[in-house]
């Protein structure tokens, strides 16, 4: 949608699918679904990628001219999240990072206090921030006031597939925002980041449900329709809802089909 | 080229590179080895699980042909290898557990059951109180699991010595330096350089470098394997006598989407492993590595806590972009490859070992692994700094 750039810490993006590599049964997979998915921005975990190393997955996004969106996935204190943007800043030359800070293992859940006080680090220190939150919106707000580039809160726990639990949240959230809100974590397919656009998000981020379904190129496919779906869909307006039918033929001036039968 | 001339020369003493050598000096062929420590390599850290039933992923359908061909022979291969040499590989038909510890964890393992029965293959669904009757030191919160009598296992430590024996008895001779750098001659592979500077001289040459496969300086950019090093960080304990026999077979869960197994030797040695990371050539035991391992290990098998931990390392498994192996010939006239195993070395060995023997005497790839070959891959896929 050439007509409708997503513009993202100052870059324009014609796909609105940020992609996630984790879980990808192998890196010849994850190239097929990254292809079919049309996305041209990846994250990446740093403290699991040698990014001093080619070989593997950074290899992947280099070939296929994808922009690599460092991510800071295992952190659970803002200080380890700090570190570690500044490590992948330094090994890849981008000042983009998708800030993750994790407040405990079984629900993978941001920790909010942590997650501020990294964001406003990192924003001082002139990083693009895109940080991953609850989806409470005053939260949300509180991390645009810092200066984050975007918002990315959570539809349901990493991974859980659950889709967005709280569509109501979501709507608060893009109503007050300024700056891009993006879905991340909780799709599990398709009909739930079509639900994501159409409640105004300016993009969505997955992993999971491409990476660990039966055929992830398929579902890459999937995925892709969907967002372009639910962002025509939000730009078209739908219809309000009724109570009772509204015929969608005109019941007037219609032609007589039966010259027996005058028509009214 | 020097006088020191082979029929073939195997790159690379690993378990991959030890079969191929041996096959293929059994069947009369001059055959060398090039390799600074001969039965070393990814084998050293490895687990040794044999399990075609319990790795099955979905799309890797075909790999599972060479897989369950692989297993087949382990009997054979296994009885031939202590015959020849005299000595124990802890070969061990144990079978396998693979069990749940909650409800997400039992919903995944549940589609591997499927999948495994569309693919014909033996597992029997148990429910929690069955696993622990067949194995009583698992945690009360097992939720079910699935029984695989056919994956049993290996020592991959024992099994490179018996290789580099049986290679000793049947004429393989040994050059204890790295391979340095190919010769190619007028467009063919034509032996290495090492690097104390000997030239070794060869009919064919196998490359069979397990990760390091794809950085041999000489090897032209488009016939250079697509192998990177996929780092997997592995623990021993031992189970002290009192105790035994402590698991009775392969024990194994993924616990919160981590893979996790406990796999118990006759000896007492039990290896729990193992790490998936995507650091180049790190093979640093890190803090963490250890602690995920033990917290997984622990909520599986209470017990475990107290016994000795005896060693801790990381090897490098040789990825390929599909997770299956490279056997056969190149682009390269000459240049043959036996690589890219990653997770299934240890498994494949006996048919890498008769297909690439096959494939050395008789200038023909066998069926069966026809659809591992290298020319597979369109380009170079990976480049790899030296």
């Amino acid at each position: 949608m050439a007509d409708d750039p997503f513009v993202l810490g100052g870059t324009a993006f014609s796909s609105r699918l940020i992609m996630g590599t984790g879980g990808a049964p192998s890196l010849e997979v994850l190239e097929r679904a990254l292809v079919a998915s049309g996305t041209e921005l990846t994250t990446v975990a740093m403290r699991r990628v040698d990014p001093g190393v080619r070989g593997s997955v950074l290899s992947v996004l280099d070939r296929l001219g994808i922009r690599v969106l460092p991510n800071t996935a295992g952190c659970f204190t803002a200080g380890e999240a700090v570190l570690t943007a500044r490590l992948a800043r330094e090994a890849l030359g981008t000042s983009l990072v998708k800030l993750e800070v994790i407040a405990d293992e079984r629900t993978l859940l941001p920790d909010p206090v942590e997650l501020l006080d990294a964001a406003e680090t990192l924003v001082d220190d002139g990083f693009t921030v895109l940080p991953y939150t609850n989806d409470d919106p005053v939260l949300a707000r509180r991390l645009e006031d810092v200066g984050c580039a975007a918002v990315m809160p959570l539809g349901s726990p990493i991974g859980s597939g659950l889709g967005i639990r709280n569509p109501h949240n979501f709507q608060l959230i893009v109503e007050r925002a300024r700056v891009p809100v993006i879905l991340d974590a909780g799709a599990g397919t398709a009909s739930d980041v079509a639900l994501a656009m159409e409640l105004g998000c300016a993009g969505v981020m997955l992993a999971s449900a491409v990476t660990r379904a039966r055929d992830p190129e398929r579902m890459a496919h999937a995925m892709r329709a969907g967002v372009e779906a639910g962002r025509l869909a939000r730009l078209a307006g739908r219809i309000p809802r009724r109570y009772l039918a509204e015929a969608s033929s005109p019941a007037e001036g219609l032609a007589v089909l039966d010259p027996e039968r005058p028509a009214f | 080229m020097s006088s020191r001339t082979s029929d073939v020369l195997v790159i690379g003493g690993g378990i991959i590179g030890l079969v191929t050598a041996w096959r293929a000096a059994q069947r009369g062929l001059a055959t060398a080895v090039v390799d600074p420590a001969p039965g070393g390599g990814a084998a050293r850290v490895a687990a040794g699980m044999l399990a075609a039933v319990t790795e099955l992923h979905y799309g890797e359908q075909t790999l599972l042909g060479l897989n369950l061909a692989s297993a087949r022979r382990y009997p054979d291969f296994a009885a031939e290898l202590t015959g020849l040499t005299g000595q124990d590989l802890g070969y061990r038909r144990c079978g396998t557990l693979a069990v749940a510890l909650d409800a997400d964890d039992r919903a995944h393992l549940r589609e591997l059951h499927a999948l495994q029965q569309q693919s014909g293959l033996e597992s029997e669904w148990l429910s929690g109180r069955e696993c622990r009757r067949l194995e009583p030191m698992l945690a009360p919160g097992v939720r079910g699991g699935l029984r695989v009598d056919g994956d049993h296992q290996i020592d991959p430590r024992r099994l490179a010595a018996a290789l580099v024996t049986a290679c000793e008895r049947t004429g393989v001779v040994f050059h204890r330096d790295w391979a340095e750098r190919l010769e190619v001659v007028r467009g063919r592979a034509a032996g290495v350089v090492t690097r104390a500077g000997a030239a070794l001289g060869a009919g064919q040459v196998v490359l069979a470098g397990g990760s390091l496969s794809g950085r041999l300086a000489g090897v032209p950019d488009d016939v250079l394997p697509p192998v990177r090093p996929v780092k997997g960080q592995v623990l021993r304990l031992t189970v002290p006598a009192r105790y035994a026999p402590f698991l009775s077979r392969t024990v194994r869960a993924v616990v919160r989407g981590g893979n996790v197994y406990l796999v118990p030797r006759e000896n007492g040695e039990l290896v729990v492993g193992a790490t998936s990371e995507e650091l180049g050539w790190d093979t640093t035991v890190t803090a963490g590595g250890v602690y995920e391992l033990l917290r997984d290990a622990h909520e599986l098998v209470p017990g475990i806590t107290e016994l000795p931990l005896t060693e801790t390392r990381a090897g490098l498994r040789p990825g390929s972009p599909d997770n299956a192996p490279l056997l056969g010939p190149t682009r390269l006239d000459g240049l043959l490859l036996a690589t890219g195993h990653y997770r299934n070395g240890v498994l494949l060995t006996p048919v890498t070992g008769d297909v690439m023997a096959q494939l050395l005497t008789g200038g023909e790839l066998p069926e069966e692994a026809r659809p591992f070959t290298p020319r597979r891959f369109g380009t170079v896929l990976v480049e790899q700094t030296a």
